[in-house]
This record gives structure tokens, C-alpha cells and sequence, in this order.
């Protein structure tokens, strides 16, 4: 149900960069799930911390370092909230959701996985959730399994099941695909995977500015997310960990302030969640991430849902109208992201005449090449919806295809 | 007398000046790309694939009386209309005007969006390899 305040053109008037034209058209922006844009509320956070509290945090005792290392951890604070969280120690700033599964993955390398064991992920993870794996598989000698997904773009659970073994130490897959949209049934695979006694590492990319997301109900043992795919800057992301998993974690990068005392001889770490924050974070993005997450709360997540699967259903319908049109990802239960390829049209002619409308869509593999070979086809043309995009760009994007259609064919 | 790459470049940006905007202009590099194969299929090997990200093209070269000869072809009929332009403008030339051709034809006709390192459509490559095999002939034949 949509709340009566969400009043769409306000939103709209917030993202300063929807006013641009491309090619003397108004921009119309479908590539949400590769980064959405940023509302002035966020660009103006970031600007004042610039403009007022620059410092570096967590060492000085100087007034503004102590600014911005309260200004920081409330921002942490703030992201423990969103997620629901046990505590702030659980809560490890990283660069985006890339770098907080490598840490998981070489962290856990170096010390819980050993030749024999086996890492279960899906067919249609991202490549940043397969490729830290493969390289983890590599030095420890594990083995990495691939759950089978179904035609309508869905996890198969019976698989799931019979490649879940006693050998089995991690779990990782997406809780959204970011290629067919399909919310996966996670909470589910979290428990069948706990009663085997493995770990769960959920990719939460392409779900966190759609969903409620909340840790402790999930149960998961890993949430990673990007802030710049929830309305925030590039180069901010979280790690959400249990702490007595991530207690007993190594760290995975050495550097200033991840450590307690060290001497040539030997060096002592930091408690949670410093020991994973070496170096200096971008304490300007992570703020920046905080004021996203208190904008997206000024709406209530279950709003933009209800919105945004508004689009979904009036742009599944009305491309299907298409002639030659097939979509990728038929589950009941997805996010804003709609997949397609028209019937002997190769992925980029399409995507290169789509964009001379003004329509920013993505097309090709989508980082996700293993389902470019499941579906057998050179690429995929992907529309993805934020709580900016209305109907009428849709219409718009309708009409491009149709053009382009005609063109091509 | 041959004609030069030149005064091929010279002839296509001619007949990219009277489209009035995108949509002619597209249309006639698709017209190129569904042209007749460009390539003959025994050439459309692994080894003469070059692939893209978004797609991919095959590229064959042969030597003769002291020119180099091209055949391509691609999965996408907009690379493949800008594969055809590239073999016009350099299939049947000598060894070294390929290696020392600017290719400005193809930014005065608005194209070069197509071959930037980030499209990776195969076309960049393309050129390079080009260029390559241009070379290799030069240095085996002495050309």
C-alpha cells in the first residue's frame, strides 16, 4: 500500500541529476541496480562534512577529530538499526559489497576452510560472489558447488539439498538476483543450511533499498550491501557479521586502526569491529550512507516496495505486449528488475539504440555469465526500477523498444 | 591508381552527411551490418573470435601480391555495420598504410562511442588486431 506523502514528483525534485537531458530528451534512468541516484539530502550530508568536519577519526584528540568519530559511529549506529543488528560491533564499514565478501572469504580462508571442504553458492550469483570464492577454493584446496536454478529463474531447492553435504562449511548466495530480479527464499535456505552445520553469507546488493532487511530474524551469518546501490555514495558498503563468528575471524588487511599495540616482535589487534577497518575509512561516504538510510526511512521501505512493484507489474505487462519479447525471471516474488531480449535481436543493438531515446538501460551478461550460458542467449537488455521512475518513463521505454524493434528486425 | 584509406574514410563520412539524425544514421549502419556474410564460415573459428563483453567478432586476414586482405563478421548487426566500414576502408591495402591509418573517419561520422575500451564490443580489439596482422605480414614478407 502507498502511503498518501509519497508524492512522487517531490521525490523526483530530490535527485538533481533526473533533470538532465541525453540527447535533448529527459533523461530516463533504468539502471537502478547497477547504482541508483543520489537525493540532495545525501550529496548535502556529505558536503557539510567536507565543508565543516573533515578530520580523521578515532585517533585525535583534538575537537574535530572527536566530531567526526562521534559523527562516524553514528552513523554506524544508525546502519545497526536499519539491519536490526545485535550490536555496533557487528557492524564493519567496507568499500561495497565486493569487498565485504572477500574479506569474509579470506578471512574464513585463512583459518575455517581447509582442502576437502565445499562452498555451496547458486547459478545466478553475481561474479563478485563467485570469484572470491573460486580464488578462496583455490589456496585451501576446497571445493566450490553451484546450486541449480529453475527456468523460471528460482532457486531449486531440492538441489540445494542434495549439493548441501556434511562437507559443506559456507553458504553464499544473493537474497536478490541482480540480473532476474527473483527474491530468494532465504530465510528458509539459512535454516536447512544452519541444521547442516555450515555458515550462511547472504549477498543483500539488490535488496536493501527494496526490502526490509533484518539480520536477527534472517538469522544469516553474513549480510553484505553497497550503499551506492541504496541511494548513496560509491565506495561505502557494510559487513554485517555475528560477533562470535567474526571474533574468531583473522583480519583480513593489516594497517592503522585495526590494531591495539604493535611492536616489531608481535602485534595485537583491535576489538570489533575495528580489527576489520584498516586504514583510514571514507568517513565522508559513510555518513553520507547514513543520511540514504534516514531518507529511505523518511518513507518506510514497504512503501517504496509497494511503489516500485507498481512499475514491476505495468512494465511486465506492457513490454510483454511486445512482440518476439521474452523476459528473464518469472518468479511470483520480485524486485523492480526486468530482464528481456526481442526474439533474434542481439542484446547490443538493442541496448545501443534504447540509449538514443535518453533511456538509460544495461545490457550484456550483467556480471553474471553463468546465466547468459543457462538461458543461451548473448546477453540480457535489463530495465531496473528506483522510487524516482514513474509509468510514463516506462511508456517511454515501451515505445523505444518497439522502435527498436523495427529497426533491427 | 589504388585508392587510399584516405580517400575511403573521405567517401564513407560523404555519405554519413546527409542523414539529418540518429535514426538514419543507424539504419544505414544496420543496413551494412545485415549485408551478406562477411566472412566465409570456415573462418568463423575460436581462433579468429575476438570477444567483447557485449559482443563478439570474427576476423580472418590473408596476403596477397603485397596487400592485405580482410573478412569479418559479428553476433551484433550494429558491430557488424562498423565491421563493414573498417574492411572498406582497410581490406586490400599495403601492410604499412594499415599499421600507419588514424581511422578519424569514424569519430567525423559520431561513432567513436563504439570504440571506447569500456563498449567492449570486440571492435577495438578488432582494429588492434588489424594493425597486428599488418604487421606480422610486413615482418614475414618484407613487404
Amino acid at each position: 500500500m502507498i502511503k498518501v506523502d509519497f508524492n512522487i514528483d517531490k521525490v523526483r525534485k530530490d535527485f538533481p541529476i533526473l533533470s538532465r537531458e541525453i540527447y535533448k530528451r529527459p533523461l530516463v534512468y533504468f539502471d537502478n541496480a547497477a547504482t541508483n541516484q543520489k537525493p540532495v539530502q545525501v550529496l548535502n550530508r556529505m558536503d557539510l562534512y567536507y565543508e565543516n568536519q573533515n578530520s580523521n577519526i578515532h585517533r585525535g584528540v583534538h575537537f574535530l577529530s572527536q566530531e567526526a568519530t562521534s559523527a562516524y559511529e553514528e552513523a554506524r549506529e544508525t546502519i545497526k538499526t536499519f539491519i536490526n543488528a545485535h550490536s555496533r560491533s557487528e557492524v564493519v564499514f567496507t568499500k561495497g559489497t565486493t569487498d565485504a565478501i572477500n574479506l569474509v572469504a579470506h578471512s574464513l580462508g585463512r583459518k575455517l576452510l581447509k582442502a576437502g571442504d565445499e562452498i555451496l553458492i547458486t547459478f545466478m550469483e553475481h561474479h563478485s560472489n563467485i570469484v572470491p570464492w573460486q580464488m578462496v577454493c583455490e589456496t585451501t584446496g576446497a571445493y566450490l558447488k553451484v546450486c541449480n536454478i529453475t527456468e523460471k529463474g528460482e532457486i531449486d531447492i531440492e538441489d540445494f539439498k542434495t549439493k548441501l553435504s556434511r562437507k559443506t562449511r559456507i553458504v553464499a548466495l544473493n537474497h536478490v538476483s541482480n540480473t532476474l530480479g527473483t527474491i530468494n527464499p532465504v530465510k528458509e535456505i539459512i535454516k536447512i543450511t544452519h541444521d547442516a552445520g555450515a555458515l550462511v553469507l547472504i549477498d543483500g546488493a539488490q535488496a536493501v533499498a527494496h526490502l526490509q532487511v533484518d539480520v536477527q530474524d534472517l538469522d544469516c551469518d553474513f549480510y553484505c550491501f553497497s550503499g551506492h546501490k541504496i541511494y548513496a555514495p560509491m565506495g561505502t558498503g557494510v559487513l554485517y557479521g555475528k560477533e562470535d563468528i567474526l571474533d574468531k575471524m583473522p583480519p583480513y588487511q593489516g594497517g592503522g586502526e585495526m590494531i591495539a599495540m604493535v611492536s616489531f616482535e608481535k602485534t595485537t589487534y583491535n576489538e570489533l569491529p575495528f580489527k576489520f577497518e584498516a586504514g583510514t575509512p571514507n568517513v565522508g561516504g559513510a555518513l553520507g550512507l547514513e543520511a540514504a538510510i534516514k531518507y529511505v526511512n523518511g518513507f518506510g521501505l514497504a512503501t517504496l516496495a509497494g511503489y516500485e512493484d507498481d512499475l514491476l507489474k505495468y512494465g511486465t505487462e506492457k513490454l510483454l505486449q511486445i512482440e518476439g519479447l521474452r523476459i528473464y525471471g518469472e518468479s511470483a516474488l520480485k524486485t523492480g528488475v526486468i530482464s528481456f531480449n526481442l526474439n533474434k535481436v542481439h542484446s547490443y543493438d538493442a541496448g545501443t539504440l534504447i540509449d538514443k531515446f535518453g533511456i538509460a538501460v544495461r545490457t550484456g551478461h550483467l556480471c553474471t555469465q553463468p546465466l547468459v550460458g543457462f538461458f543461451g542467449v548473448p546477453g540480457f537488455i535489463r530495465a531496473s526500477f528506483a522510487m524516482y521512475n514513474t509509468k510514463q518513463e516506462i511508456d517511454k521505454l515501451v515505445e523505444a523498444v518497439i522502435k527498436t524493434r523495427e529497426m533491427l528486425l | 591508381m589504388k585508392t587510399t584509406i584516405e580517400e575511403i574514410e573521405q567517401q564513407i563520412a560523404g555519405e554519413f552527411e546527409n542523414f539529418e539524425d540518429w535514426l538514419e544514421k543507424y539504419n544505414y549502419i544496420i543496413e551494412m551490418g545485415k549485408d551478406l556474410p562477411l566472412i566465409n564460415e570456415k573462418f568463423k573459428t575460436k581462433q579468429n573470435l575476438i570477444s567483447g563483453c557485449q559482443s563478439s567478432v570474427w576476423l580472418h586476414a590473408d596476403y596477397k601480391d603485397g596487400l592485405v586482405f580482410f573478412s569479418a563478421d559479428s553476433d551484433a548487426v550494429i558491430t557488424k555495420g562498423i565491421v563493414n566500414m573498417l574492411i572498406r576502408v582497410l581490406s586490400g591495402q599495403t601492410p604499412e598504410d594499415i599499421i600507419s591509418s588514424q581511422l578519424t573517419f569514424i569519430d567525423e561520422v559520431g561513432l567513436k562511442e563504439h570504440l571506447s575500451p569500456t563498449r567492449s564490443n570486440g571492435l577495438v580489439s578488432m582494429i588492434k588486431q588489424m594493425k597486428f596482422y599488418a604487421l606480422a605480414f610486413q615482418t614475414k614478407y618484407g613487404a
